[in-house]
């Protein structure tokens, strides 16, 4: 537990020290949203409530698997011995999931944003499509902090990580765009209940799964 | 695997193909005859499942206690597996097309089959990029893992929750009701066992084969 909280700080304090991935990140995000905004040129309600939720979730998944990926692509073979001597597997999984999270939750708010911002905002069920998106957030977390745990030990493994890590949250995505649609048209709470309890069973095995396989990926 | 198994297998085979494309089958209204691709499309599914069960065991045997026979046993499993995957896509769309007017419908289980076999074909490309043959081993079988736990809503959960016009699902008459003529049911489990029993088959010659190449590459 305290080898948790100390690796979750060391987590936070690493990406505030580095300023220009946050911003690298947000950037990315931003000129997403902007593109979409350029290419349907649609200031006035252009688009149906299909298509927001279908971009919305494109670009959220992009950003999500740029930011996550790199949390062991990209890490300096020194950073990985010295976790490997001082801490045990199951307390770094653990925290770069919580990390991972709240970087996807944080970035799914700002492109939420961003989208109202720059488009329109179609939501007439807020509560529900919060709740989808910290459950998607919780889901894109946990399924690709593992993959991006195996694609760091592959040659190319930026290739490698977008071919597993895509077809593997589906799943999870098609859930997330049927709880925004309902969210989208203003179905009572109720219409979502059952996508809401199959994401947070994918979740659960998915979190599950990642606690248990990792020891074996982080061995090697 | 018994020689009789094997015996058993090609026997069942060659009873489906005669049986499942001769006998009698219930006349149903635009099935009409594509009904017989019950007998071949739907065993894939089946053999599909089997297979990939049996990779996913030798995955979790490998992580347990890492050998090599293992790790073989896992890829050659899930090899034939999706080629079985691969065969009830392409049955299906040649069924698709006599009946829903085009190959590809779009058709909730359609998509998640597709995707199943994307994630399977991501598991070769992983196998390819790592060099390190202990290393593929193990990570491998890790994906292997997730990609099963991935495949079951994919397959089983989603396409229940969809409306779909597949037969079996949103009000379409399902093989439970054809099984009502009862002379559909004595070829279609047949048919079951049979392809179950020569997808082991070639799994196991698949099997021997590789580890005497990996013999000789070592000798």
């Amino acid at each position: 537990m305290n080898n948790l909280l100390v690796l979750l700080r060391k987590e936070f304090t690493l990406e505030l020290r580095r300023q220009s991935v946050i911003s690298g990140i947000a950037l990315y995000l931003f000129s997403l949203v902007f593109i979409c905004y350029l290419t349907f040129n649609l200031r006035s309600n252009a688009i149906n409530q299909a298509t927001w939720s279908a971009l919305f979730w494109l670009v959220i998944l992009f950003s999500a698997v740029n930011s996550v990926a790199k949390s062991f692509i990209g890490e300096k073979p020194g950073t990985f011995i010295y976790l490997y001597m001082t801490t045990d597997a199951h307390s770094i999984i653990i925290s770069r999931i919580v990390y991972n999270f709240l970087l996807c939750a944080v970035l799914s708010l700002v492109g939420y944003g961003l989208f109202v911002l720059f488009m329109n905002d179609p939501v007439l069920d807020h509560p529900v499509f919060l709740a989808g998106l910290f459950l998607t957030s919780l889901g894109f977390a946990s399924s690709l902090c593992l993959i991006s745990g195996i694609a760091a030990k592959a040659r190319n493994s930026t290739v490698v990580m977008a071919v597993l890590s895509f077809p593997v949250i589906i799943g999870i995505l098609l859930m997330a765009i049927r709880i925004t649609n309902n969210a989208l048209d203003g179905l009572e709470s109720a219409a979502s209940k059952d996508e809401i309890l199959n994401l947070l069973g994918i979740n659960l095995i998915s979190g599950a799964l990642a606690y248990l396989l990792f020891p074996y990926i982080w061995r090697s | 695997m018994k020689s009789w198994l094997k015996l058993t297998g090609v026997f069942l085979l060659l009873y489906t193909h005669t049986g499942g494309l001769l006998f009698d089958v219930p006349r149903l209204s635009i099935l009409n005859e594509t009904i017989r691709a019950l007998y071949f499309h739907v065993p894939m599914w089946f053999g599909m499942v089997f297979l990939y069960c049996i990779s996913i065991y030798y995955a979790i045997r490998y992580l347990k206690n890492p050998t090599e026979d293992h790790d073989v046993r896992s890829v050659e499993f899930a090899h034939v597996g999706t080629a079985f995957g691969i065969l009830g896509i392409l049955t299906g769309m040649l069924w698709a097309n006599y009946t829903w007017g085009s190959p590809w419908h779009g058709d909730p289980k359609q998509n998640g089959a597709a995707i199943t076999l994307l994630v399977y074909l991501a598991y070769f490309v992983l196998r390819g990029s790592l060099e390190n043959q202990e290393q593929r081993a193990r990570l491998s079988a890790v994906y292997n893992i997730f990609a099963f736990a991935a495949m079951i809503p994919l397959i089983f959960i989603i396409p229940r929750l969809q409306s779909s016009m597949h037969p079996g699902s949103g009000g379409n008459p399902g093989f439970n009701i054809y099984d009502l003529h009862s002379s559909m049911r004595i070829v279609f489990y047949p048919a079951i066992v049979g392809w179950l029993l020569i997808g082991y088959w070639i799994s196991t010659l698949r099997i021997r084969i590789r580890i005497l190449q990996n013999k000789t590459i070592e000798s």
